[in-house]
Parts: C-alpha cells; structure tokens; sequence
C-alpha cells in the first residue's frame, strides 16, 4: 500500500530548478541580442498638468525603435487610449477613478506612466527617457488621510472631498447604536492609526511579449497572480478576440499582492509595441520604479466606540475609519470593505456597526497586500479587546475568551455581506481550543513571574495576544485538468499562477492521493491560459481550497474513468479495482494488474501504430465491431477536467503571541519569543504551511515595527530605495517561531481545507502593540512603532498631565 | 547619435572562457544574464543592498550589480549555475536549502546560495548564531529566513560529512 501524502512534509518538486539556476522568471523569458526593451517616463510630481510633452530629441537617438505618448494610443487601438479598467466596481464606490496606460494631461502621483520608449537595451531606451523633454503645471498636492479629510484641495476635481466610496454595514443602524451605547455598563472610545507599507517582493513587475505573424497570435509572459485576468485584459484592449492571446505565468519571484492588480500600463503597452515592431519586447521595472508605481497597502484611520459589559463581553460596537487609497481605485473598495467585515474576528458583539470612507490622495495607489484589509481590522478589534480589559481590570485572555463564537454555534452568520458580495457566514472552527493553545505556547500564565524576574535585572518585557479569523478560498471558481499520458506520467493543469507557496508539490500529492499514481509521475503546470483558459488567479488564501479542490475533483473523475477501461481489458468488475502506484490491479490480487500508462492507451482508438504501445489500440486489436469506437457519451483519452465553485468562503482562524524586550534608553524593541496557533483546516503539507507562516510572520514584524512609506508633504516618497525602506534582514526577525496547528476541517470543500497563505501576517500589528503597551505601561494607539516612535511616546505620555 | 563604442572582455564564467564586447558601463549581471544568457543571476534592487546579484569573484561574494563587465577581465566568476558537480550533483549548500524547505519563489535563493557556499568555505563549522550572520546581507521577502538559517547549518553538516 502507498502512504497518503496528504497532511505529509513532502519536499518541493519545484526545488531543483530553483536550486541550480534554471528557474523560468519573467525577465529570463528570451533574453538575447534580438529583445527589445522598454523604459517608461515616470511623473517626477505628485499633481501637476501635462502642458506639453517633446519627444523629438529621442527620436535621433541610434537604438530607439519607438515612443509614445498619451496622444499616440488611440492609433494602436481605441480601447487603449480609455482610462484602465476599474476591476471590482461595487454600488458603493460612487467615484471610482482609474489611470490611463499613460497619462492624460494630468498625473496624480509620483511615478504615473507619462512616455513609454523601445530601445535595443534597457540602457539606451532610459537614455531615451531623459531627453524627453515635459512642460509641467504643478499642482498642489494631496498628501496623507488628514489632509484628504479637509477636503480643502482635491485629487480629482470631480471628486467632492476627496471620498471614492463611503459604505456602512451592520447590525444595527446609528440610532440603534447610539441607544446601545447609551444603555451599556461601560464605554470606551479608541483612536487608531495604521501606517502604509507594501508587498516589495524581491522580482518586481515584467512583462515579456512576442507577436506571432503566421499563426496571428500574441504570446505574453508576464509576472502575475491572474494570467486569465491579464489575457482578457490585452484582448479588449488590444482589439483582439481572446483566442489571439495566450498569457503565460512562469515562475514568480513573490506576489503578496500587488501583483493581482491588472493590467498594469506596461502589460498593455508591451504587448502593443511587440506587434507594431514585430519584435520581442520586455520590460522589467527596477526598484524604485515599484515602490512609486506599482501600490502598497495598509494606511487607515481608526474611531471605535465601544460598550461591555462587567465581564467585557461586547454589548454595542461602533467603527469609523478613513481608507487612503491612493490615487486611483483599479481593484475597488476589496480592501476596506475586508477591514470593516473581518474587523470582528472570533467575537460576536450584540450589536456591529461599520462605516468608512475611501478616500483619494496624490500617492501610490493601494492595492491588496498579504493580509488585505484584515490587519487593520484586527488592530481595530484587538487594540479594543485590551482597552476593554485594561479598563476592566481583566486578563487580556478572559476578556477574550467572554466574546468567543462557541464551536456548537456554527455555522455562524455574522449579519453581514463579505468582499465577495456573500453573507458572512463562519464554516467552522474552535476557537477556545485555539486560545488554550495559545496560552500554552507562548507561556501566558507563567509570564508574571518571568516579568518579575526581569525586571529584578532591570529589563523591560511585555506580553501581547491577538487573536483572528479570516475569510480563505473566495470563488467564483477554479478548474483543473488530469491527463495521464501513455507513458504513465501525468500532466495536470490548473489556471492560478504560483509565487513560490509550493503547488506543484501540494497539487501533486492531491492528485497522487485520489488518482493512485506515483507522486513522482505527477507535473503540475499553473497560469498558462494555453493549458487551462479558465481560471481566477492567486490571492486571499485560495489555491490550496480551490484549485486544490477542482485538481482532486479532477481527479476523481479521471480515477472513474480509468478504472471503467480497466474493468474492461481486466474483465473485472469496478468495484473490485484499486490504483495503486500507477497500477490498476484487482483487489487482493495483484498479479492481475494493468498501468494507468496501458491504459491510457487503450482509452484512444487509434487508425496507426506509431509505437510498440500504441499497437494494443489499433481498429484490428480492440473493439467491437458492432459499436462505434468511441461511444456516444464518451471521448478519446484518459483524462478529466472538473471545476469547483463554493457558495462561500471558507474561514481561517488563529492566534499570535509575542514577549518582547524594550530598552530603557534606545527604546529598541526585542522579541523574545512568538508563538503561532492557527486552523487551516486539513494541513495538505504541514512543512509548506508553516514556511507560509515564517514568510507572513516575517512581513507582519516589518510592517509592526519598521515599514513606512514616508512621504513628504510634496507627496515625494522618501524612502523608495531597498536602502532606505527597511525590509527586514534575518537580523530583524524572531529567531525561531514556535507553530502549533488546530485542524477543524472545512464543511464546504470536499477537502476540508481552508487557506493559510496570509495568516503570518494578520496580527502582527495588534499583537506587537500589545506587547509594547504591556512593557512600557502606555498607550500604543499609532503603528508601525520604531525605536524612534517608541523614544518620542515615550516623552510624549509622560508629559501629559496625569489626570 | 553614434552607438557606445564596444569593449573586449574574457569572461570566465564556470569555468568556461566567453568573449564578449560590451559598452564599458555594462552591468556584471546584465553582462551575465543578457549576454551570455546565464540568467541564474537575479536582479532584485540594483543598488547593492539585496543580494540577489550575488556570484564569487575568484571564490568571494560580490554584488554583480556594483560591478562593471570590463573590470572583471580575466577574472573566475562563479554563479548559481556553476555550484552543482558536473553530473548535476547538488553541493551541500544546495542540498541543505531543499531539505530544509530554504526557499519559496526562489527568486533570492541563488545569491544566498553563492553567499553561503562562500561562507561555509571560510567557516565550515558556525554556530547557530554565526549561521544568522553568514546570511544577514541578503534579502528575502518570503521564507522569514527560519529554514534558510536552518539550511545554512543543514549544509555545514552535510560538508562536514561529504569532507
Ligand atoms: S540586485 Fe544586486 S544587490 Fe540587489
Ligand atoms: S524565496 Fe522568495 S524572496 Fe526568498
């Protein structure tokens, strides 16, 4: 018998390539004398009018082989010269505006695409870039959430104060909630802050593209988490039928994100000039042409009013909060609306009422980043949970504990409508479980004595807890392909693109477990629209609960399949078959077997003998005479494609724990000691889930304790540079994470599976706030919180007066 | 406008000897990735503060981003593509990162990869905290660098056995 390898450490099958060099990444695709290169003009201002643009001094540059402007688009094609699509429009987002693939007679941000030039290298074509010559009228810019709450200048002079959207949801309308209030033992009111940070992943964006004359087709590789999306995208844009495009996703050097948002400027306009030019083209962004023209996340004002009871449980909560969101709004209002609805987390308060406004500014735009939305609605919800029992005078973990949904009460309806426009309605979990865990972990009851003890040498720790749960595995939908070929091996396709969370191996072993073929004869290809056209893509948490789902479906339906065939040359009935180690064998006696590779051969009908195998298919050796080859409900080949499409998501859920260290005179902030407690569901690749964790874990202490995008009031980001935004170094992080896992398996996929990619990140700003406020005995209300930041609280608390 | 004029340079990259002409502000990792199509080499910031450009010069690490092509004449290169033995055998270091699970996109894993092969070279035997060290100029946004440490003391064990 072989061993299930779901819920098994199985190493990557992605690894030997990666190891030796002979990764695929976008900017790998054709390199060669003959590739062309793009470079793109970036506005050097973060408002101002285009008055003229002159190119000419380019045009006799040696080397260059095209330019464009705004002006020049409509000639390539119509649609091209449109504003870029708003992706998610939702009733709410009343003023949604978009850029153009380059800019209009105005630019709102640092770093808009204003020129786009091909060159014979990257070199010259950025030499061709700093001649053109652009006549600016500056603007007065809108910078940071304050100044777009004044709505004293505007981002878009028909956007009136500055709101995109403004949405309320809840259970309770605002007469209900005030009354709530009212009526409530006991009131607290929070304000919060959240600062912007972003993906960064270590590849930035690039897109290669190649137009193919004798079969009319467009071939583009670009690094994406949605070659679907971006196919569909370049089609309409491009005035070509969708047939004409393929897109193709190799590897990814990282996603977290920002690379959902499509199409980027450049995934248009490549492609365009590959055609025009009848050339190659690629364009690969540098670094700090992501920082100032790609998105980021996160930044977010905060109000939450507050009414508990004597044991803290929630009687009446009440949220405002102010979303900046950029410049433009391509990808909707995904991000807030993720803040507002899972701001709740594993609570259940008597009464929720959520409002927020989106709100334009003259910076980068702000797109999903790992986490999207859900690390300011825990900090909202968790910075209230400590205000609650500090106010109390409770344990952190009872106040907690007194709020929990109870495991017999799901599935559990929240009362609201989530960012896929379904109810909010829990699947499953356990969430005390989860706490006992997390108390366990992280050593929670025994840290007074160790408080004591370090604070007898003069050292200064604190403790913090956060707890969260998270919507995984959103639809609509994923398909799979399984085609097992004559030699045995199988080929499986499915259509979300990979950015390093290890599917080939997860889907492999998925399809190993229900198929019954070696894991090794597995090959999964991703994101290639060749092999699957349908397909949504890589984000909040869903490759795994989707296409894990669809791949297994897929599967199955293939294993039927096989299995029918079998029954036939065996002349056994089903029911007595098994596939083991690509072998299809009757039960109990495996002398009497067949390999899935024979009988793939037998499933095609075949008029020639090309090989020795393909001999046993051929119109003399099989068949009946008396019935058509192939059967009217069937069709050649061993293979199944299936699709899985849920009614809703599914929910994630855990709890991080940290112990810091703050220095006295620094103000530097050590960790100790964190601690992960967390519920997927069913673990596919417990080794692969928990590098998810390390990875989310890592970006979440950044974005707590050193990421910002620091802007100056100009709207210039300061610190667009690998040297001055500080990504962590192994320096930075925890050494060592200590992981428990809690499976309570999802109702709603035949796997049970929910997703994990983002849980590392989730919390990190709530538990590390904490943890700060515990050590230091004040108020932490703004994050991220630098040893700067710390030092200047520190003065600040400590000369209000104490009331 | 006339083209930049072109210079020979002898590039030993693997051991093998390639003859390029190039302009004289030529990247050593565009001159790697683009000229001679060993794309192994990645570009993650092009400031020198990554890592990713990571290969050795006569056996140290250097940033192939900071260095131009024509300085490096004559000069042994070692990337990626050169750490395997000669049947496609991994070295230790590369062992050591897939058992360990020390990479994810693996878009920062062949500077490590060439960080650490240098390092353990002149250290084959850290301490947990010297493994933390040999890694800390390198950046990687996905695997929270917990299992490339562990990678790093995998692959010292793995030398010291091969030794
Ligand atoms: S690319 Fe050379 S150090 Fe980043
Ligand atoms: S594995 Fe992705 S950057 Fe390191």
């Amino acid at each position: 018998m072989t061993t299930r390898l779901t819920g098994a450490p199985v190493q990557r099958t992605e690894d030997r390539r990666l190891l030796t060099g002979a990764g695929r990444f976008v900017d790998d695709v054709q390199v060669g004398p003959q590739t062309l290169h793009a470079a793109v003009l970036r506005s050097p201002h973060a408002h101002a009018r285009i008055v003229d643009i002159d190119v000419d001094a380019v045009l006799d540059l040696e080397g260059v082989h095209l330019v464009w402007t705004h002006e020049d688009l409509a000639g390539v094609s119509a649609p091209l010269a449109e504003p870029l699509p708003l992706l998610i429009p939702h009733p709410a987002l009343t003023h949604g505006r978009t850029q153009h693939a380059l800019a209009r007679d105005e630019v709102n941000h640092v770093g808009e695409a204003v020129a786009f030039v091909v060159a014979d290298d990257r070199y010259v074509a950025e030499d061709a870039v700093a001649r053109i010559r652009v006549t600016w009228e500056v603007l007065e810019p809108v910078v940071g959430l304050e100044q777009a709450r004044a709505g004293e200048r505007l981002v878009h002079d028909d956007v009136p104060g500055n709101v995109g959207a403004r949405l309320e949801q809840g259970t309770a309308d605002a007469e209900q909630m005030a009354a709530a209030l009212e009526a409530a033992p006991h009131r607290l009111a929070l304000d919060l802050e959240v600062e912007r940070s972003a993906c960064t992943p270590l590849e930035g964006r690039g897109t290669v593209a190649r137009w193919d004359p004798d079969s009319d087709r467009l071939q583009v590789w670009t690094s994406t988490q949605t070659s679907t999306g971006v196919r569909a995208a370049v089609a309409a844009r491009l005035g070509l039928d969708l047939g004409q495009v393929d897109v193709i996703t190799p590897d990814v050097g990282g996603g977290f994100g920002v690379k959902i948002n499509h199409p980027w400027p450049e995934e248009l306009l490549v492609p365009a000039a590959a055609r025009v030019l009848g050339r190659v083209v690629k364009f690969t962004e540098d670094r700090r042409e992501h920082f100032v023209s790609s998105a980021h996340e996160r930044g977010q004002l905060q109000h939450v009013e507050v009414g508990f009871d004597d044991e803290g449980r929630l009687l009446a909560l009440d949220v405002e909060f102010w979303h900046d969101h950029g410049a433009y709004t391509p990808y909707g209002l995904i991000v807030p609306i993720i803040t507002s609805t899972q701001l709740l987390g594993p609570y259940k308060p008597q009464l929720y009422r959520v409002v927020f406004e989106s709100l334009y500014t003259n910076t980068t735009m702000v797109t999903p980043y790992r986490g999207a939305g859900r690390p300011q609605g825990c900090y909202a919800m968790e910075r209230t949970m400590d205000a609650i029992a500090a106010h109390l005078g409770r344990d952190r973990t009872e106040v907690r504990a007194a709020n929990f949904i109870q495991p017999d009460e799901f599935p559990y309806d929240q009362g609201l409508v989530f960012q896929d426009g379904r109810e909010l309605e829990y699947d499953s979990g356990d969430y005390p479980a989860l706490l006992e865990k997390a108390k366990a972990l992280v050593g929670w009851d025994e840290f007074e004595t160790f408080r004591a003890e370090m604070a007898a040498e003069g050292r200064r720790v604190g403790i913090g807890l956060a707890c969260y749960v998270e919507g995984t595995g959103v639809g609509p939908y994923e398909g799979a392909h399984v085609h097992v070929e004559t030699s045995g091996k199988v080929k499986v396709a499915t259509g979300l693109t990979t950015q390093g969370q290890g599917h080939q191996t997860v889907f492999a072993q998925l399809v190993a477990d229900e198929l019954g073929c070696r894991f090794e004869d597995v090959e999964v290809v991703t994101g290639d629209t060749r092999r699957m056209p349908y397909a949504v893509g890589t984000f909040a948490s869903r490759a795994a609960v989707m296409s894990g789902s669809a791949i297994h479906l897929a599967a199955k339906r293939t294993k039927e399949k096989a299995l029918r065939i079998a029954a036939d040359a065996l002349e056994a009935d089903e029911a007595d078959l098994e596939i083991v180690e690509g072998s299809v064998r009757v039960k109990g006696s495996p002398g009497s077997a067949i390999d899935l590779g024979t009988v793939a051969v037998l499933s095609n009908p075949l008029r020639y003998a090309f090989d020795e195998a393909s001999k046993a298919a051929t119109q003399f050796s099989v068949g009946d005479p008396g019935r058509p080859p192939v059967a009217e409900d069937d069709e050649p080949g061993l293979e199944g494609k299936d699709f899985y499409s849920p009614e809703r998501a599914t929910f994630a859920s855990g709890i991080h724990a940290v112990v810091v260290e703050t220095d006295p005179d620094t103000a530097e902030v050590t960790i100790l000691k964190y601690a992960v407690v967390h519920d997927c569901g069913t673990l596919v690749n417990p080794m692969i889930v928990e590098g998810q964790i390390h990875g989310g874990v890592a970006q979440g202490v950044a974005g707590a304790l050193f990421e910002r995008m620091a802007y100056d009031e100009s709207g210039q980001l300061l610190n667009a540079s690998f040297m001055d935004f500080l990504m962590p170094y192994v320096t930075e992080v925890p050494d060592g994470i200590d992981i428990d896992h809690q499976e309570t398996p999802s109702p709603l996929n035949p796997l049970g599976i929910k997703g994990a990619g983002e849980a590392g990140v989730i919390p990190s700003a709530a538990v590390f706030a904490a943890a700060i406020e515990d050590a230091e005995g004040i108020r932490v209300t703004r994050m991220p919180m630098s040893p700067s930041d710390l030092f200047h609280l520190r003065t600040d608390q400590r000369q209000e007066p104490t009331s | 406008m006339s083209a930049e004029e072109p210079h020979e340079v002898h590039l030993v990259v693997n051991g093998t000897t390639y003859d390029v002409q190039v302009p004289a502000r030529r990247l050593l990792s565009d001159a790697l990735r683009h000229d001679l199509g060993l794309t192994g080499t990645h570009v993650g910031c092009e400031h020198g503060v990554c890592g990713a450009c990571t290969v050795l010069l006569d056996g140290r690490p250097v940033r192939a981003c900071l260095l131009l092509a024509v300085t490096v004449d004559g000069h042994e290169v070692t990337t990626v593509e050169g750490l395997a033995g000669p049947d496609g055998t991994l070295s230790a270091v590369q062992e050591g990162f897939r058992q360990c699970h020390g990479l994810q996109c693996g878009f920062c894993t062949p500077g490590f990869l060439t960080t650490v092969t240098a390092g353990l070279r002149e250290n084959p035997d850290p301490t947990h905290e010297e493994a933390r060290e040999m890694v800390a100029g390198n950046l990687c946004r996905c695997t929270g660098y917990q299992n490339i440490v562990r990678a790093v003391e995998r692959a010292a064990e793995l030398g010291r056995e091969q030794a």
